[in-house]
C-alpha cells in the first residue's frame, strides 16, 4: 500500500461515524494532536496520575507463584494499584484533561463491567463535570455495586435496554446522546476501540503502564522480558503494556481473550482464537467482530463483564495480522482457578478479567526455564467484584450471608 | 437515473413524499401490506431500511424495530428478495434502501449492491459511511449504477457539505437538526437558513428528514425542499392505530 489513510492499522480502524458528528471529530483529533505534540500536556498527566491515583504503580516480583509453577520468573504490573482498583482511570484521567481543554462541561460514557462507569464518574467528580453513564441492562444486574457508587459519585445511570442489553449496545446509546449533545459533551470511550482518534489515543495514555513497566524490569532484572501477558476485552490494558515493548521484537506479547464456556461451546468472547471472527464494521470501526454470516453481531459470553464484548482494537486486530502478538484464550473455569492460586500464593486478588493473563501464564510458565522472566499486567483488583468472585467461586458462606443480609432488609423495611 | 426521475416527479407537484419502513418489522407480510397502503396514498419514493443489530444513528422506536425485526428472522437475503418482488408490483415508485454498511460489508458490497440494483432500487443510504470511508462503495456504486444518497447536517462546515456533495447522487438527505431519528425538528425560520445554505452548494433534490410529523410541518416546507422523509411518524401511527391509518396520515399532509 502506498498511501496509509489516517487512523488506519493495516486495513483496521477508520472513522465511520454519522455525518452530524463530523466536525465534532475534527475538534476531537486537533485537540488530541495538540495535546500528544505538547510535552507540557504529558508531564500534567504524569503528575496529576501520581498525585490521584498511585502512580508509577508497582511490579511485584511473584515469587511463591513463580517457585511453585517451577519455570519462568513472574513479575506483576499492579495496575490494580489504581485508584478506583483498574487501568481504566489512566484513560479517563487523560480524557478528562482533554475534556477541560476543549471547554466541555459534560462527560458521558459506556460502560460493561461498571469499572470505566466508576472511573468516569470519579473524573467528573473531581474535575467538576455533569456525568452521565450508558449500561446494559444485564450488566446493571451483574455489576450493581459499580452502580452504587457510580450514583454516590453524583453520576447518572441510563439503563440501556436494547439489542443484547451489554456492553456493545451502551456504546451505540452512548453515541446517541453524543450525536445530540456534541457542542457541550465528551464521549470518554473506555477502550481502545471505536472511531479513529478513540483506539489511538486511548493506547497513548494507557502506555504510561509499558513505559513504567520497561523502566522498571530493566532496574530489576536488567533485561527485558521473555513475554508479557495481558488479558484482551477491548484491548486497552494490553496496548497499555505492550506499547512497551512493541519495538523490541525479542519480546514476546501475548493476548488472551475470553474462552467463556469453550470455543466449542460458542459461547465466548474470543474473536481472535476462536476463527469465528471475522472483519465487519460497527461501533465506527473496522475490525474483527463475532457477528453472523450476514453481518450482524453475535451474543457474547464470559465470566467476566470486562471481555465480553464482540469487537476489539483495531490497533490489536493489526498486530495479530502481523503476528507481533499471539493471542491465546483461557476459559471461564481455567479463569476461576487461577485467581484461587494467585490469592493463595501471592496474596493478590486479581480482577476476573486480569485472571485472564494469570490463567494463560500459569499454562506456559512451567516449560519455561528460570532464568527467563514474564510480566503480568494486572489490570485490576478482584476484591471490589466480591459479588462476581464469590458467585463464581461458589462460596457457601457467603450465600448464606447474603440471605440473612436480605432477610434484615425484608424485617427492617 | 434517480435524480432526473426525480426531478421529472417534481414538475407535477410541489413536494413529494418519501415514508420510511423497516423490512421484516413487524413481518414482511405487513411490510407488504404497508407499502400498497403508502403507494396508494400517493407516495412518490419509499425507503426501505434493512435491519442492523447496532442502529448507531436511530432513535428508540426505529432502533426497537431494527432489534424486533432481526428477532423474527429477517436477513439480507429475505430484504433483497422482498425488494425484488416489491419493485416490480410498483414499477412508477422509487425504492431505496436505507442501511448501515456492515450489511453491504458482511454481503460483499459489489454483490449486494448488484443484487439492490436488479430488485429494482435507484439509490442507498448508509447514515454510518462518510464517503472517506466509502471507496470501494463509491467505485461498486459507479460500476453497477447506483446512486449513492450521503447526508448534509447543521453541523457541517460550507466545505465540508461542498466535499459530501460531490460524492452525492439522486439526492442529498437534509437532516434538520442535532440527534438521531425520531426527534422532533423545529419547522422554523433557522431551518429555513439552514435549507437556503444546503441549496446555495447543490442542484441535487433535496430530502428533509428526521422529525417531520403533520401537515403544518408540510406546508412549511414545500417549495423550501423536493422531497419530505417520514420516518418515526409513520411507524408509530402503524403501532397505535394500524396500517389503513398510515395511509390516511399520508393523504392528509398534502389535502
Ligand atoms: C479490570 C479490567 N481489565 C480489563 C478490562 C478489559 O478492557 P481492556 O481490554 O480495554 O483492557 C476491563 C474492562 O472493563 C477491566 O475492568
Amino acid at each position: 500500500m502506498t498511501k496509509i489513510k489516517q487512523g488506519y492499522y493495516g486495513q483496521f480502524g477508520g472513522k465511520f461515524i454519522p455525518e452530524i458528528l463530523w466536525t465534532n471529530f475534527d475538534e476531537l483529533i486537533a485537540s488530541y494532536k495538540a495535546a500528544k505534540s505538547n510535552v507540557s500536556f504529558w508531564a500534567e498527566y504524569e503528575s496529576l496520575m501520581g498525585s490521584y491515583s498511585c502512580r508509577p504503580t508497582p511490579l511485584t516480583y511473584a515469587q511463591n507463584l513463580s517457585e511453585y509453577l517451577g519455570g519462568a520468573q513472574i513479575y506483576i504490573k499492579r495496575e490494580d494499584l489504581n485508584h478506583t482498583g483498574a487501568h481504566k482511570l489512566n484513560n479517563v484521567m487523560g480524557q478528562g484533561l482533554l475534556t477541560k481543554r476543549m471547554g466541555k462541561k459534560r462527560v458521558i460514557a459506556e460502560t460493561g463491567a461498571g469499572q470505566h462507569g466508576v472511573a468516569t464518574a470519579t473524573m467528573a467528580a473531581k474535575f467538576g463535570f455533569e456525568c452521565e453513564i450508558y449500561m446494559g441492562e444485564i450488566d446493571v444486574e451483574r455489576q450493581r455495586p459499580n452502580v452504587f457508587w457510580m450514583e454516590k459519585l453524583g453520576a447518572k445511570i441510563n439503563v440501556v435496554k436494547d439489542g443484547t442489553k451489554t456492553l456493545k449496545d451502551a456504546i451505540n446509546a452512548a453515541f446517541r446522546d453524543w450525536i445530540y449533545s456534541m457542542d457541550t459533551t465528551h464521549y470518554v470511550l473506555g477502550t481502545a476501540c471505536g472511531p479513529y482518534p478513540f483506539p489511538e489515543m486511548v493506547m497513548w495514555f494507557q502506555s504510561i503502564i509499558g513505559k513504567e513497566a520497561k523502566k522498571q524490569i530493566m532496574s530489576v532484572t536488567g533485561q527485558l522480558p521473555d513475554r508479557v501477558y495481558a488479558c484482551v476485552g477491548g484491548g486497552s490494558n494490553a496496548l497499555g503494556i505492550f506499547s512497551g515493548f512493541l519495538e523490541d521484537t525479542d519480546v514476546e506479547l501475548i493476548g488472551v481473550e475470553a474462552g467463556g464456556k469453550g470455543i466449542d461451546s460458542g459461547k465466548h468472547a474470543a474473536r481472535f482464537v476462536s476463527g469465528a471472527g471475522e472483519v465487519g464494521v460497527a461501533q465506527g470501526m473496522k475490525t474483527m467482530f463475532l457477528q453472523d454470516d450476514e453481518g450482524q453481531m453475535r451474543e457474547t459470553h464470559s465470566v467476566s463483564a470486562g471481555l465480553d464484548y464482540i469487537g476489539v482494537s483495531p490497533i490489536l486486530a493489526d498486530l495479530n495480522e502481523k503476528k507481533r502478538v499471539r493471542f491465546e484464550v483461557a476459559i471461564d473455569d481455567e479463569v476461576i482457578e487461577a485467581v484461587k492460586l494467585t490469592i493463595k500464593k501471592e496474596g493478590i486478588i486479581p480482577a476476573l478479567e486480569s485472571a485472564h493473563a494469570f490463567a494463560q501464564v500459569i499454562k506456559e510458565a512451567p516449560d519455561m526455564r528460570k532464568d527467563q522472566t514474564i510480566i503480568i499486567n494486572q489490570s485490576g483488583r478482584g476484591d471490589k467484584d466480591i459479588f462476581i468472585i464469590a458467585d463464581a467461586l461458589g462460596d457457601k458462606a457467603w450465600k448464606e450471608f447474603i440471605i440473612e443480609k436480605a432477610k434484615v432488609y425484608c424485617v427492617g423495611k | 437515473m434517480l435524480e432526473n426521475k426525480i426531478n421529472d416527479l417534481r414538475k407535477d407537484k410541489d413536494l413529494l413524499l418519501m415514508p420510511h419502513l423497516v423490512l421484516g418489522y413487524p413481518s414482511f407480510g405487513e411490510n407488504a401490506e404497508l407499502i400498497d397502503t403508502m403507494v396508494g396514498a400517493g407516495a412518490e419514493i419509499i425507503e426501505m431500511q434493512i435491519p442492523f443489530s447496532e442502529p448507531m444513528s436511530d432513535g428508540p422506536v426505529i432502533l426497537k424495530a431494527n432489534d424486533e425485526a432481526l428477532k423474527k428472522g429477517a436477513n439480507t437475503t429475505k430484504c433483497l428478495d422482498f425488494a425484488k418482488e416489491t419493485c416490480a408490483k410498483y414499477p412508477d415508485t422509487i425504492f431505496v434502501f436505507m442501511t448501515y454498511y456492515n450489511i453491504s460489508f458482511a454481503y460483499g458490497i459489489s454483490r449486494f449492491l448488484e443484487k439492490a440494483l436488479q430488485a429494482g432500487i435507484q439509490g442507498v443510504i448508509v447514515p454510518d459511511l462518510p464517503h472517506e470511508e466509502g471507496e470501494e462503495f463509491l467505485f461498486c456504486c459507479k460500476e453497477v449504477g447506483l446512486s449513492p444518497i450521503f447526508i448534509f447536517t447543521p453541523t457541517n462546515t460550507e466545505e465540508r457539505l461542498k466535499d459530501v456533495s460531490q460524492y452525492c447522487e439522486g439526492m442529498v438527505y437534509c437532516v434538520g437538526r442535532k440527534g438521531v431519528t425520531g426527534i422532533k425538528t423545529q419547522i422554523d425560520s433557522s431551518l429555513d437558513g439552514l435549507i437556503k445554505k444546503y441549496r446555495k452548494i447543490t442542484n441535487l433534490p433535496l430530502a428533509l428528514g428526521f422529525g417531520i410529523q403533520d401537515k403544518n410541518d408540510i406546508q412549511t416546507v414545500t417549495g423550501k425542499v423536493d422531497i419530505a422523509v417520514i420516518g418515526t411518524k409513520i411507524l408509530m401511527i402503524q403501532q397505535k392505530e394500524g396500517i389503513p391509518a398510515v395511509g390516511e396520515f399520508l393523504k392528509a399532509l398534502r389535502e
